[in-house]
């Protein structure tokens, strides 16, 4: 049998790999690359009826004043265009009822090319803005706090439940900056496909709940093993414990990831980011319950953390099962 | 027995429930193939799922209330008495299926969805609509008229106009819209009070403190008149507006969000095709793996499919792109308590234990995994809900509620059904192979207790 746990030192290099260049990335200025959905601005889909050229469209917004606008090419006909928010209709001293900055917009386009359709189109004023990133934060806070919470309660047979729920904590951390690292990354590199929306907090928030789901069954196991291999050495345990949860673990990660391989395929553009922040976090997910999660418990058990003085002064002789 | 009966009469109604309106469109390729045959099964008249703005197409705003005037114990009225005049005006307008909600304490989230003139639609909504009638000073400058109303001397408004009697009109040659008001007995005793004073001067109507228009008054009026001066889209709008009545706190739109009917159709189309291949993908990954069953599981996977759209149908959930996506995961999340029992399963068979025994034991040993992994995971839901409407995130509200009802029902497809499934299939005797469970099994092992009589395995006698 492998023995994970002697080799835990392998994993915790390996996560400090993942993490490390993406925190990085993270800190820098322009960490992640927002939406308008965190910055405010609107967003708008365009098109038209036969192949344009994208700077002849940037000349129209450009003659309209909107200097800021960012124009890309998504297909041969249709445009992604990003200004700041465009200003509503205001009435006219005269009673006339003026035209707003998107239908000034409609028409400049559809002069200047023939028919012109806005697909879709976002706008979000900067204080709802803040207000999003601000409840994002508060979610994940509240969501670590009530997992921890949940799992000091599910454990509390076993002997320091508060481990388990620690560490089954730190691996979530642990998935969720992998993702915003590697999204930090992808986003300075293709700075026009990757940009985050109030999905992307979803895609997170997803990637944790699974994270956990997955942590949970894995230290579900170590708990059974405690009371039924009562007398064998902590490491056995979760060695054991491991070996026996591994198919599991993969095989339900490979149906997620498989349904998510579809959905990326066949789901349309739209969700894409969505997906792939989905698809990281599910593989990280399931390499953190094992590689992390576990082993930072049997690290705690064997005094490897006495430095941080959060466990015992010596490493304790194998108490599996004494408590229940 | 009973067990069998009670779930395919519930994958019967569930499947009435989810019975697509368009039979076409649920097939990959269906809605391009008109007619063929096999597809359109009669006409079933019923509601189809209730689809989100971003996949029916429409436009999605959200208003700030300005409260700087309002005293804080009138806040929550003003913000009552905001939502219902929207209402009537998104009524009066027409659109079918609107939404209007709160969030908070100042915001008012309104859907609309079809809306083609969204410029109009917003005009509509965003508008005070605060009618005032002025007349001039001796130094030429509009201050309010004013009249005598029990003792007090109070300015004449749109607040005294009868909701609903505000019309447009086509009157005088050239056929020009105005609308006609009509003011309450109140409003009648002020405007003819004012009018009397006013004769042969000019009387000011203003909205939202400007001009529409300045008619000279010619006679003594009452209970009537007409506003001048207008367009046929300025008069509609107006008409609709007085109606509907002033709102109580001007508000500012923050957020818009439109999306085309058509890219919401082809994001329906796109997701079906996803979820119908991501249904065959976890099917064939489950049978190919886990064989009898796996074969099992395959079918609690598609009466939990059933189940779910049903669900969704009933309550009804509204489908967002995102809670599409939410629930084409939980298809596959659906089958991790399988492969949990499953897993178990085998390592009982391992051990020596018979087939019925390892069933059970397999149960018996996943179900505190299952049970603390999907209350984590309905944790996580409760908090994105929560997190979602604080700030009138849709998106985020339907994700979470998708994946919580997803987590719910897997576990009594995941538990109940295929067990129900695998005693079927094992009270026949062929199902006995060990190669129809992927692995070794010795020949005492076969069959458990329950085998010879051919009644169900493991007859569900656990407690």
């Amino acid at each position: 049998m492998f023995d994970f746990v002697r080799n835990r030192r392998w994993f915790y290099l390996l996560s400090a790999i993942l993490i490390v260049p993406g925190v990085i990335s993270l800190i820098l200025p322009g960490g992640l690359n927002p939406g308008i959905d965190f910055t405010s601005g609107t967003i708008m889909t365009v098109q038209f009826d036969q192949p344009e050229d994208a700077s002849r469209v940037r000349d129209v917004f450009n003659q309209l004043g909107h200097t800021e606008a960012i124009v890309q090419q998504s297909g041969d006909n249709t445009f992604v265009i990003r200004t700041r928010p465009l200003s509503q209709a205001t009435t006219s001293d005269a009673g006339d009822t003026g035209t707003s900055e998107r239908q000034q917009i409609e028409e400049a386009l559809t002069a200047a090319f023939g028919a012109a359709q806005i697909l879709n189109l976002d706008q979000v004023s900067p204080l709802i803005a803040s207000e999003i990133v601000r409840y994002a934060v508060l979610a994940v806070a509240a969501a670590s706090v009530c997992i921890l919470l949940y799992l000091w309660w599910a454990f509390n047979k076993v002997t320091h439940p508060v481990r388990y729920g620690t560490t089954a904590v730190i691996a979530l951390i642990h998935d969720a900056l992998v993702v915003l690292g590697i999204f930090s990354i992808l986003g300075r590199l293709f700075p026009a496909e990757i940009e985050l929306e109030s999905t992307f907090i979803v895609a997170v928030l997803t990637v944790i709940g699974f994270s956990v789901h997955d942590t949970i069954v894995v230290f579900d196991r170590i708990r059974e093993n405690f009371i039924r291999r009562a007398g064998e050495s902590f490491e056995d345990v979760v060695n054991h414990s491991l070996a026996q949860t591994m198919t599991r673990s993969l095989n339900t990660s490979l149906t997620v990831i498989l349904t998510l391989v579809v959905l990326m395929l066949f789901g349309g553009v739209t969700i894409r980011t969505f997906v792939l922040a989905l698809l990281i976090g599910i593989t990280t997910g399931t390499y953190s319950s094992i590689f992390v999660a576990s082993m930072l418990l049997a690290s705690w058990h064997l005094g490897d953390l006495n430095w941080l003085r959060v466990g015992p002064w010596r490493p304790q002789p194998a108490v599996a099962g004494r408590s229940s | 027995m009973k067990r069998l009966i009670f779930i395919v009469l519930l994958m019967l109604v569930a499947a009435y429930v989810v019975w697509p309106q368009r039979p076409g469109s649920y097939i990959p390729g269906g809605d391009v193939l008109p007619g063929s045959p096999g597809l359109h099964l009669g006409s079933f008249d019923r509601q189809g799922a209730k689809l989100g703005l971003d996949l029916q197409g429409g436009t999605q705003l959200t208003l700030q209330a300005d409260m700087s005037q309002i005293p804080d114990d009138q806040k929550e009225n003003a913000m009552k008495g905001l939502v219902n005049v929207i209402s009537r005006r998104v009524n009066a307008y027409g659109v079918a299926e609107a939404e209007i909600q709160t969030r908070g304490t100042d915001r008012v989230i309104v859907q609309l969805p079809g809306v083609k003139d969204i410029e109009e639609a917003k005009k509509l909504i965003g508008q005070t609509a605060k009618l005032e009638f002025k007349e001039q000073d001796p130094t030429g400058q509009w201050v309010p008229s004013t009249g005598q109303l029990n003792g007090q001397t109070v300015p004449l408004t749109g607040a005294y106009l009868v909701p609903g009697r505000q019309q447009v009109t086509f009157s005088g040659r050239a056929g020009l819209p105005d609308v006609a008001f009509e003011f309450n007995s109140d409003g009648a005793t002020l405007f003819g009070q004012i009018t009397q004073r006013l004769v042969q001067k000019p009387l000011g109507i203003f909205l939202d403190g400007q001009q529409i228009s300045a008619p000279t008054v010619q006679a003594v009026l009452t209970d009537s008149g007409i506003i001048t001066g207008l367009s046929l889209e300025q008069a509609r709008l107006l008409a609709l507006q007085l109606n509907a009545g002033a709102l109580p706190v001007p508000v500012s739109i923050e957020e818009e969000r439109t999306v085309d009917a058509t890219l919401g159709a082809d994001s329906v189309h796109k997701s079906i095709v996803a979820g119908e291949i991501a249904l065959i993908v976890v099917v064939s990954f489950m049978l190919l793996y886990y064989r009898l069953p796996g074969l099992a599981a395959s079918f609690a996977l598609i009466i939990y499919a059933l189940i779910t759209l049903a669900i969704f149908k009933l309550i009804p959930v509204t489908l967002t792109l995102a809670g599409i996506a939410g629930f084409i995961l939980s298809v596959g999340m659906a089958v991790d308590a399988n492969i949990l029992i499953f897993e178990r399963m085998k390592e009982e068979l391992r051990s020596g234990k018979t087939i019925a025994a390892a069933i059970r034991a397999g149960e018996d040993r996943a179900w505190p995994s299952i049970r603390d992994s999907n209350t984590s995971t309905l944790i996580t839901c409760g908090v994105l809900y929560f997190f979602g409407q604080q700030f009138g995130a849709t998106i985020i509200m339907g994700f979470a509620l998708v994946l919580a009802i997803g987590v719910m029902v897997s576990l009594f497809s995941a538990i109940v059904v295929t067990r129900t499934f695998l005693e079927l299939i094992l009270s026949q005797s062929w199902a006995h192979s060990a190669r129809l469970f992927g692995m070794e099994i010795a020949p005492n092992q076969v069959g458990g207790a329950a085998s010879p009589t051919r009644r169900p395995v493991a007859a569900g006698t656990r407690g």
